[in-house]
């Protein structure tokens, strides 16, 4: 009798397949692939030559000859680059910065969005207000250097980290995660248990919240990392701008004469175009070689911000 | 028992109750509460050096009053008329050929038939997303330099072109290059809503419509589209608002003399005669215009939205 129903289950999946194998592969589908294959090729291949000349000899770079594989390989021009010092400082120092303010901003997140995601607490409107105007409405530039200016945070390196860890969009993405994904029934059992809220939130709703809490630690490191015009209004020193605002002082520099500027003492051997590939893979690295592995995270972060945006 | 008929009858707590109750809720408040006060709030008053000449050295009690003269000096700026001019163009355009490129690509990614496929290329195609400025704007430059980037490279060698397009040189094509890059960079990323709206409509209205012989552009009109309506509604009006914004990381790193023109917009123009300029009371009031300006706009399209009976943001 067992038997006979596997064996009906089993004529019901062929079943299926059979349908699909109906449907089968038209020159629509063809085309869909080839449209979503070359639009992946323009988010690939422009990296594959930066990467390829990166490591190719002057003289083929020089030649034009260079497009998706690599002649003549060497590898002077990160060599330059490390000789050089200041770009590998710049990489330690944003590490820093980052992992500072993604600690910090997770914290200042998750501090807003716990009580918030209480439908009892009471003030609830107003403070959710306050917090959530600064993402409509701000101040602007020029008053807000002001104000740096007069805390004593200009030219220093918390000026990158301060004023950003809270940030309005997060809080609202780990709010409703909260709201959708943790059971009252849990809280209000351990709260009946005489638990009280924080030791609540540290114990049952981070340790149920991880994967949201993975996706907004991303978040954070990822627009840290990547933003720099916070350099450009409140950075002065060299010493404490990020490695992105110097690939974007090389672009701005090479865009009209192409050089690249490295001190004397890296003794630059190779080409312009050689040296400002090597620095654009130096800095885009880092994130292409994560990527892949938290990309699922992000997406969930995404879907979530997406429910209620 | 009494206590829960106490609790039914007053539904509002004390602020007495509510504290002693939820302190610890609070007391976890203050740190998100004190980052907005030291760091949004109090530069708000700040804003009033626009009725002001501001001077840094004389700062806010110093600089003399001069009413609404600021904003009659920046309404008879050239500059700001001009970039007020680009920016407003560049991001309709960017709203024009920028938003509708998400939802095409989440239907054709949701039309694809092998999952792994679709799983790596969603992943390729997310990839612009995750990258600073600076990275595209360099990677831009290799690619479409005038003699030595790979496009005018690659189409000189074959003989197609003799000298090279000047892609980022010269104001028209940098106009359309600077805005397909926005478009590449926000599509995949773009599709994610998109896709999530689609896994809600209802699987039985395909095979419904599949039985009544409805082909797959069929579907994809009659079920796929109405199915994300909404969303595409609402991601229209926070766009929408977005038409006065611009962004200085985006705009400086795609700087040249040549295309100064297109390129000179609201944030860049903050940003020069701010900071790099000292006319602080222009550039605040600039910026205090754009913001404005873009506040209305989403209350605006929201009130539209909600009158076409759609849900609406706010």
């Amino acid at each position: 009798m067992a038997k006979k129903k596997e064996q009906v289950v089993k004529n019901a999946d062929t079943g299926s397949g059979g349908s699909r194998a109906i449907n089968k592969f038209r020159i629509s589908d063809a085309v869909m692939m080839l449209i979503i294959i070359l639009l992946c090729a323009t988010c690939i291949l422009p990296f594959i030559h930066v990467a390829v000349k990166s490591v190719s000899g002057n003289s083929y770079v020089l030649a034009k000859q260079i497009y998706f594989l690599p002649k003549g390989i060497n590898f002077d021009a990160y060599a330059s680059i490390f000789r050089d010092g200041s770009l590998v400082y710049a990489m330690v120092y944003s590490v820093v910065v980052t992992l500072i303010f993604t600690v910090l901003g997770m914290l200042a997140c998750t501090c807003a969005a716990y009580p918030l995601s209480k439908k009892r607490l009471k003030g609830k409107t107003g403070i959710t207000f306050l917090l959530m105007l600064p993402m409509y409405f701000t101040a602007g530039i020029i008053p807000t250097f002001v104000l740096f200016y007069d805390l004593k945070l200009y030219d220093t390196m918390w000026v990158l980290i301060w004023p950003l860890i809270y940030s309005p969009y997060n809080m609202l993405i780990m709010k409703t995660f909260f709201q959708s994904n943790v059971p009252d029934s849990l809280e209000e059992s351990a709260f009946l248990d005489g638990a009280s809220n924080i030791q609540i939130l540290c114990k049952i709703v981070l340790p149920l919240s991880k994967p949201i809490l993975a996706t907004l630690s991303l978040f954070y490191a990822v627009g840290r990392w990547n933003a720099y015009a916070d350099n450009m209004y409140y950075i002065k020193t060299d010493r404490l701008k990020m490695a992105q605002y110097k690939l974007f002082q090389m672009v701005s520099s090479a865009s009209e004469s192409q050089s690249v500027t490295l001190s004397e003492a890296a003794a630059v051997t190779s080409t312009p175009e050689v040296l400002q590939a090597a620095f654009i893979m130096f800095v885009t690295l880092p994130i292409i070689c994560i990527y892949p592995f938290l990309q699922k995270y992000f997406v969930k972060g995404a879907m979530v911000g997406a429910v209620k945006g | 028992m009494a206590k829960n008929k106490k609790a039914a009858v007053m539904t509002q707590t004390t602020w007495k109750n509510a504290l002693k109750r939820d302190w610890q809720l609070y007391l976890l408040l203050l740190f998100p509460l004190a980052m907005v006060a030291v760091f949004n709030y109090a530069a708000y008053p700040g804003l009033r050096m626009v009725f002001m000449d501001y001077n840094p050295v004389k700062g806010y009690s110093g600089s003399p009053w001069v009413g609404m003269g600021t904003f009659r000096k920046i309404f008879q700026d050239a500059d700001f008329i001009n970039a007020l001019k680009s920016s407003i163009a560049f991001n309709l355009m960017d709203l024009l050929v920028g938003f509708p490129m998400p939802i095409i690509l989440a239907l054709i990614l949701n039309e694809l038939r092998y999952a792994g496929f679709k799983k790596v290329t969603q992943t390729i195609l997310y990839l612009p997303h995750f990258l600073s400025w600076a990275i595209i704007g360099s990677v831009a430059y290799t690619m479409f330099r005038p003699t030595t980037g790979l496009v005018n490279m690659f189409l000189m060698n074959l003989g197609v072109i003799q000298d090279g397009i000047p892609f980022l040189t010269e104001k028209w094509h940098w106009a359309a290059t600077y805005l397909l890059i926005g478009v590449w960079q926000g599509m995949g990323w773009g599709t994610i809503i998109y896709l999530a709206a689609i896994t809600g409509i209802n699987g039985e209205l395909y095979e419904a419509a599949m039985i009544d012989g409805a082909n797959r552009w069929k579907r994809m009109w009659h079920i796929t589209l109405p199915g994300i309506k909404g969303t595409v509604v609402t991601l229209l009006i926070m766009n929408l608002g977005r038409v006065m914004g611009s962004n200085l990381e985006r705009l400086s790193v795609f700087a040249n003399t040549q295309v100064r023109d297109f390129q000179y917009q609201l944030a860049v123009y903050i940003y020069n005669k701010g900071l790099q300029s000292g006319k602080y009371s222009m550039a605040t009031a600039v910026n205090l215009f754009q913001s404005l300006v873009g506040v209305a706009l989403v209350l605006l399209s929201d009130k539209i939205a909600k009158m076409l009976g759609e849900e609406g943001l706010l």
